[in-house]
């Protein structure tokens, strides 16, 4: 645990958990709403905004990519509310025909375009290079109290703890409101809240998780940390607040057990090459929801018949 | 080239791969509709990203068992494996606990296709059994299809079609009324599954043509445009099955054109162009009927209006109402009536005078009550009813509508 350690996997370690405690903020609530899958539609169209930002731009800037995936995020709940209303269609059909079309054409403006230059491909959009986050200048950990070794470390953690703390931050201010329209919404419109208005704001939130999550480790554990985490702390309590505080627990949880496993798994079983860090995370985080699914002392229904 | 793609004369392996994906399309749009009836459109998105690590656990069996490890047929039996793993599992959670069906969709399709992934680098780390072609599931991949691949699409598409087809009947009534259907002594259980079972045999037909990640359009997108073409249940299904294998057949064929063409994503985008399509001229539910029954209500309620006010000798002071009577020949371009305008006024001056006589007649309730000034008073009363209502006018000295 010395200086490789630092250099190697202490940046995607506190990647990983800040993705995931970003993505599992907004999702308690997108859970509780029913609109889960929100998270798996943006995480989808993401990959045409990056591609149109990278075409429109001309370089793999960050920036630019991620502008394109903010506004893919914007079209996509657009079009789902147009196809929904206009068609009236219901809105899982909606969500699913304008996502699929989206991603198609993302997949086929990739192949369409020149960009085998650059390191953007849909693999990499799906489970992302959480592993190839390094810092380089890292020399061991008194690297954390050298300025010259702190301004190379990789722009994703930046972005991505920016917006953890902007969604801790929309969490704790709008939780009067959040709590008392996701769970009655009728009672929030008699106090007078715009509901509508909160509705779209948290769906905005998501959507800037799953994007700069999406930066750094890609769209499955984007999907993964949305759902598996709140879901699990779901089964484990009543109280809102303590649900909240579960799936923070639980997506950490997640990250760093998943990064250990992917990272240094194979190699205590004798294998020489890590596995998928993205696809341990988010198989660590399913772990957790079947254990609580099993063992969690509010797992069932309420006035559910036992049988 | 086009061309010759849509008349299939691309060859030999092309054409296998049009007519597979056409099969496959039919029978996706047609278990879709199932699907998307029942609400449940979303659960294919699970049933699709749990093949992958099906795929790659039958990739590495093989591989260790000795053999080339890219066998489909035994590559797609994992795939089918899981993804029937993934169903138990998201039903377990939706059954058993508290979770909604779209959070245990959400987390099954992550947590399986995680894996799926891990499994995949796994397989990149251990080297064995020559991997390359995996991740083509992923999006899907036609050009190098090998002939009894593309024969096993087809056959399988075809079974599909067939076993949609013996099942529509139970599946109809489950997918309108749950409740009555078992009352009618149907086990809806037994139906739910067959659907799962159908749109999970439509996915793994499909991985090798669309990939998982798109596969769910096919299953999605057919249905939800073929709702807008009719209200019965048997056609939405017909034309949904249409319109998937449409857009399979075109989508393979313009994919065969080209190199950087992907077959998936073509069929997907096809898909949709039909869906576009269906959204804005189907008849009944499409936009451009809507807008224009909207359009002609607007007109006929200007038109009446106008008339009134031309009996009442008030001043038309709407631009659009004076258009339309001046377009009919009804009043002049300063506003003034023409003799026709006159006599038509009148006419509705009248009719309204009529309507309000026959809304306090007790034995017209049922008819008057459709009453909303636009219909003519002879569409819905007989001769003999309305000279008895012109004689209690006449009566009660009532003059016209002012």
């Amino acid at each position: 645990m010395g200086s490789e350690f630092v250099m190697l996997s202490l940046v995607p370690i506190l990647i990983g958990i800040l993705a995931a405690v970003a993505c599992a903020l907004p999702g308690n609530f997108l859970v509780l709403r029913r609109q889960a899958l929100i998270g798996d539609a943006i995480s989808h169209v993401v990959l045409p905004g990056i591609v149109v930002g990278f075409l429109l731009s001309g370089t793999v800037n960050s920036w630019a990519m991620m502008a394109g995936a903010a506004g893919a995020a914007v079209v996509a709940v657009v079009l789902i509310e147009l196809i929904r209303r206009l068609g009236r269609v219901e809105p899982g059909a909606a969500m699913g025909v304008a996502f699929t079309a989206m991603f198609a054409f993302g997949v086929l403006l990739l192949e369409q375009s020149d960009t085998s230059s650059v390191h953007l491909d849909v693999q990499h959009a799906l489970y992302g290079n959480l592993e190839s986050l390094i810092w380089v200048e890292a020399r061991g950990w008194g690297s954390l109290l050298d300025p010259a070794a702190l301004a190379a470390l990789p722009p994703e953690l930046m972005r991505i703890a920016v917006v953890a703390l902007l969604m801790v931050a929309f969490t704790v201010i709008f939780w009067r409101p959040l709590k008392i329209s996701t769970f009655d919404e009728g009672f929030a419109r008699v106090l007078g809240m715009r509901t509508n208005l909160i509705g779209l704001g948290l769906v905005i939130m998501a959507a800037v998780a799953a994007v700069a999550a999406f930066d750094a480790v890609g769209s499955i554990i984007v999907i993964a940390m949305f759902i598996c985490p709140p879901a699990a702390a779901r089964l484990m309590t009543n109280r809102l607040e303590i649900q909240v505080l579960w799936s923070v627990a639980f997506a950490v949880f997640s990250a760093v057990i998943g990064y250990v496993l992917a990272g240094y798994g194979p190699l205590w079983l004798g294998a020489e090459d890590a596995v998928s860090a993205a696809g341990m995370i988010a198989t660590v985080s399913g772990i957790v929801l079947a254990i609580a699914a099993l063992y969690g002392p509010h797992r069932k229904r309420s006035g559910a018949p036992a049988d | 080239m086009l061309f010759e793609a849509l008349t299939l004369q691309l060859g030999y392996n092309a054409t296998l791969v049009a007519v597979g994906a056409a099969l496959l399309g039919i029978a996706a749009g047609a278990a879709g509709t199932f699907l998307f009836l029942r609400k449940r459109a979303l659960v294919s998105d699970a049933i699709s990203h749990s093949t992958l690590p099906g795929v790659g656990l039958a990739f590495l069996a093989m591989a260790v068992l000795g053999g080339d490890g890219r066998h489909l047929a035994g590559l797609l039996a994992g795939a089918a494996l899981t993804s029937g793993l993934g169903l138990l599992a998201m039903h377990w959670l939706t059954r058993k606990t508290r979770l909604a069906e779209d959070a245990a969709i959400g987390a099954v399709l992550s947590v399986f296709f995680g894996f799926g992934v891990v499994l995949l680098t796994v397989i990149q780390t251990v080297s064995i059994g020559r991997p390359a072609g995996l991740t083509d599931f992923l999006l899907g991949a036609t050009a190098g299809m090998l002939y009894h691949d593309a024969v096993l699409i087809a056959v399988a598409g075809a079974l599909a079609v067939v076993a949609v087809w013996a099942l529509r009947r139970p599946m109809t009534l489950v997918a309108f009324d749950a409740g009555f259907a078992a009352a009618a002594g149907i086990n809806v259980r037994r139906v739910d599954l067959a659907v799962m079972g159908l749109v999970m045999a439509v996915t793994i037909i499909g991985l090798k043509v669309v990939g998982l990640v798109l596969i769910v359009a096919l299953l999605i997108i057919p249905p939800v445009a073929a709702r807008f073409w009719s209200e019965r249940s048997d056609r939405v299904v017909g034309i949904a099955g249409v319109f998937g294998g449409l857009s399979g057949f075109v989508g393979a064929a313009i994919s065969a054109t080209a190199p950087a063409l992907p077959t998936g994503p073509i069929i997907v985008l096809t898909a949709f162009g039909l869906f576009v399509v269906s959204l804005l001229f189907a008849p009944g539910r499409g936009l451009l009927v809507g807008w224009l029954r909207h359009r002609r209500q607007q007109r006929r309620i200007h038109m009446r209006q106008g008339l009134l006010a031309i009996a009442q000798d008030l001043p038309i002071y709407e631009r659009y109402t004076l258009n339309l009577l001046v377009g009919a020949g009804l009043a002049r371009p300063d506003g003034v009536p023409t003799e026709l305008g006159h006599k038509r006024a009148a006419k509705a001056c009248r009719d309204e005078a009529r309507w309000a006589v026959a809304r306090r007649m007790h034995s017209h309730e049922a008819t008057v009550s459709r009453y909303d000034g636009l219909r003519p008073i002879e569409a819905v009363l007989t001769q003999d009813e309305i000279r008895e209502i012109d004689r209690q006018i006449a009566g009660t000295d009532g003059e016209g509508c002012a």
